[in-house]
């Protein structure tokens, strides 16, 4: 367990935080390794299908980020993403999966600082929980 | 199915980090791949041709290239498969510089996880498929948020060029920021001698409508097609009526008894007023916060405007009215705020007459303002005048960054009060001293040479401002204290105060210290990430009057880009509905925040049934519709369940 390193997958919305994540490039400002990402036009595709086949398939972590309240490109997908991943929350939880594995955050496209702390923080929260019980046997 | 994959060095942007060369080979043991090679610069020509040349001699049917972000260069390399007769949605691109090389360290790590971004991209080409673009007309005309000097010369530039242009002011009048100015720095032109023809040639313009004392309130559509809605303030004075002699403002019962917004509040005007004699249009405007007729519903037995207004131009009826109006493009120059120096307290802006701000500076040393030119404080002819630099600006715990204009207006205004008071003495508290420009270095060794004083002072070291007697002591650590008649406070550029709720309308982005944010910041500075909105002038970042007439002219040629083409392409990554699948419920007409989906009847082995449609003119392509479908009957093109599913699949497995 001690050299167990998270897979995380995260899902960036276009407009806001997957340019905060490419602003953290830009700015060299270093993260771990463990996350790959999949960009969504808007973190209100974000379907909990997704998220279920992410830990279903290997994912220890999922990763969700949105624009600020207010400031989504689209109005109001991640107000909409916001309240699915509450409910999709409890219900992992009632799977017994910890919550904790899947995380909603709000990731503006000047927040690259964000970005990077967000993903060592839940590399580093990930890494003590050790591999995702919802991971099909290989 | 043939995929070609293509890995950039990018110089050593990627190599450092990543072996290319590795993640090169190992792609080959894919499924489908046809081929997969490095390149040093896959953007490059010789980059594109490599391409071009497999997708013909390998009869290649899906690329993928892994280099920098696809905010960067996916149009790039879909135009490379377009021109080689492939559909460009049948391209899949992989970020692996600023979502890897460039923020991992450990080689092998960022190899692997490249290797693994790339397989994800490869699972999710075998589900790509081609897509057409819609094409949509272009509305030739422009909207100009701000009437400053970046917002005129835009307007002035796109109507020369022939297109229609809405001009949208907040105030009474255009001008902005510059027509306060008195003389520009470095060469004192006179700020109002060289915008006041302009903003004539834009009253004048045939192309140009302008909306005055009136705001942006809502923008929906998109590039080629926006439709904004303004709202005009009730002037409470005909326009048509008004010939702005002023007779109203002289008879007015608070003649002279408001202070002046465009004088820094220095001056006085009447409730009744136009900012500054040279408004344009030069048209009176009551305000509506301070008119006693419009507060109370009577002003003495009669309103003495009404009376005095031989062409019965006053209206008190007026009301507030919304015009929608329709356009191609937007260039937003909405300009900036100043820093509220009283959020500075040890400077005693507020508390002492004789500290101000380099603005109100402005208007005292300005022919036009309300000391007609003459500098006074409290009566007084000034003799020993203190400038503090950088105030509101390169401030560790407030504003980080540099407001660009205030080394240069603080040498400018020393010199202005050199050349009117004879004999004065002047000192300049400076931080480093930022000379950039063309002219500007010369400009500071001139005005040192004319006997002003610079003391240098470290950013973090104090300066205090107290009272005595009539005078204010500037105490500056390390120097000795000066007993000054005036400080002027060299107060920094910072956002408007409304930036957040302009953004939130116009669908944009700010930046980290509030401004606006541009779509790159070297290549797209005029640009923002919602296409057919451009940024001018101040509220993208601080810049002084040269470089906001360029930025300004430059967006004008953006814009012209756009208008010029009657037709225009528009993403194909738009919802689709299968029809077979589609149960009716509605999930998705309730998800749509564009209200692009209606449900409608049709007939299906006999049975009428609901289904639901998407109006493809407003689908935006959120792809909220597809999360909310149960059946998977409702379908982002280009991010389908399945594409997204197979990249899941893949990524997980690393």
């Amino acid at each position: 367990m001690k050299d167990f390193e998270p897979n995380i997958i995260g899902f960036l919305c276009n407009w806001c935080s997957y340019a905060g994540a490419d602003l953290a490039g830009t700015s060299r400002i270093k993260y771990p390794p463990n996350i790959k990402s999949i960009r969504v036009m808007c973190s209100g595709r974000v379907d909990s299908v997704f998220i279920l086949e992410a830990l279903k398939k290997g994912a220890d972590g999922v990763l969700v980020a949105g624009c600020h309240p207010g400031d989504c490109h689209y109005q109001s997908g991640n107000y909409k993403t916001n309240r699915r991943i509450k409910l999709l929350k409890k219900f992992l939880n009632d799977m017994g999966v910890e919550p904790q594995r899947l995380r909603f955050e709000y990731i503006s496209a000047s927040e690259g600082h964000k970005f990077a702390s967000v993903v060592t923080e839940f590399v580093d929260e990930l890494k003590k929980m050790g591999p995702s019980p919802l991971k099909e046997a290989k | 199915m043939k995929i070609g994959v293509y890995i950039c060095q990018c110089g050593i942007n990627i190599s450092a980090t990543v072996d290319v060369e590795k993640v090169a080979e190992q792609i080959k043991s894919l499924p489908n791949i046809a081929v997969s090679r490095f390149y040093k610069y896959m953007c490059s020509d010789p980059g594109q041709e490599l391409i071009k040349k497999d997708i013909k001699e390998l009869k290649l049917d899906r690329v993928i290239v892994a280099s920098c972000s696809p905010r960067m260069h996916e149009p790039t390399f879909r135009t490379v498969l377009e021109e080689s007769g492939l559909n460009p949605y049948c391209f899949e691109m992989v970020n692996i510089r600023e979502q890897c090389s460039w923020v991992h360290i450990d080689k092998e790590k960022a190899t692997a996880k490249a290797s693994e971004l790339i397989a994800g991209a490869v699972a999710r080409a075998a589900f790509l498929e081609p897509l057409e673009r819609k094409e949509v007309s272009v509305i030739p005309k422009a909207l100009v948020v701000g009437g400053g000097i970046a917002g005129i010369q835009a307007a002035l530039e796109i109507a020369d060029k022939g297109f229609k242009v809405y001009l949208v002011e907040r105030t009474p009048s255009i001008g902005g920021r510059m027509a306060q100015l008195d003389k520009t720095f470095p060469t004192l032109d006179c700020s109002a001698c060289i915008l006041t023809p302009k903003m004539v040639d834009v009253a004048r313009h045939p192309n140009i409508e302008l909306l005055t004392y009136s705001e942006v309130v809502d923008v929906g559509g998109y590039i080629g097609n926006f439709k904004v809605q303004v709202r005009k303030k009730p002037r409470y004075v005909d326009m048509e009526k008004c010939v702005g002699c002023g007779l109203c403002a002289e008879s007015c019962r608070l003649h002279g008894r408001i202070p002046n917004e465009f004088d820094m509040n220095l001056g006085k005007r009447s409730a009744i007023y136009v900012p500054f004699p040279q408004a344009v249009p030069l048209k009176f405007t009551i305000d509506s916060e301070r008119c006693i007729m419009l507060k109370t519903g009577k002003c003495g037995d009669h309103p003495l405007c009404v009376e005095a207004c031989d062409r019965d131009a006053i209206d008190f009826g007026q009301k507030e009215e919304i015009v929608e109006i329709e356009v191609g493009t937007i260039v937003v120059a909405t300009g900036y705020d100043l820093f509220d120096p009283a959020k500075k307290p040890e400077y005693g802006y507020g508390k002492y007459d004789n500290v101000i701000t380099g603005l109100e500076f402005e208007r005292l040393v300005s022919a036009s303002g309300p000391t007609e030119g003459h500098i006074d404080v409290n009566g007084k002819e000034p003799k020993k005048v203190v400038f503090i630099q950088c105030v509101g600006s390169r401030d560790k715990n407030g504003n980080e960054y540099c407001s660009r204009v205030c080394c240069m207006y603080t040498a400018k205004q020393a010199h202005l009060v050199k050349e009117k008071i004879p004999g004065s003495e002047l000192t300049v508290y400076y931080t480093d001293m930022r000379a950039f420009g063309k002219g500007f270095e010369e400009f500071y060794n001139r005005v040192q040479g004319e006997g002003v004083v610079y003391r240098r002072r470290e950013l973090d070291d104090p300066i205090e401002v107290i009272k005595n007697g009539n005078k204010v002591v500037v105490k500056a650590k390390g120097h000795p204290d000066i007993e000054a008649d005036l400080v002027v406070l060299a107060t920094g550029i910072v956002p408007r105060e409304d930036t957040k709720d302009l953004a939130r309308i116009l669908n944009i982005n700010q930046s980290a210290d509030g401004f606006l944010l541009e779509a790159h910041p070297k290549l797209r500075p005029m640009d923002t990430f919602t296409d057919g909105i451009f940024l001018a002038g101040c509220c993208q970042s601080p810049k002084d009057v040269p470089d906001t007439v360029a930025q300004a002219s430059g967006a004008a040629s953006r814009v012209c880009n756009i208008l010029s083409k009657k037709q225009l392409e528009i993403e194909a990554t738009i919802a689709h509905v299968d029809e077979n699948l589609c149960r009716g419920c509605g999930f998705c007409v309730d998800a749509c925040p564009y209200n692009a989906i209606e449900l409608k009847e049709v007939e299906h082995f006999g049975h009428a049934i609901e289904v639901a449609t998407v109006n493809e003119a407003l689908c935006k392509g959120c792809g909220s519709c597809s999360a909310a479908c149960l059946n998977g009957a409702i379908q982002h093109h280009g991010f389908k369940d399945g594409q997204i599913l197979a990249m899941i699949n893949a990524l997980g497995e690393g």
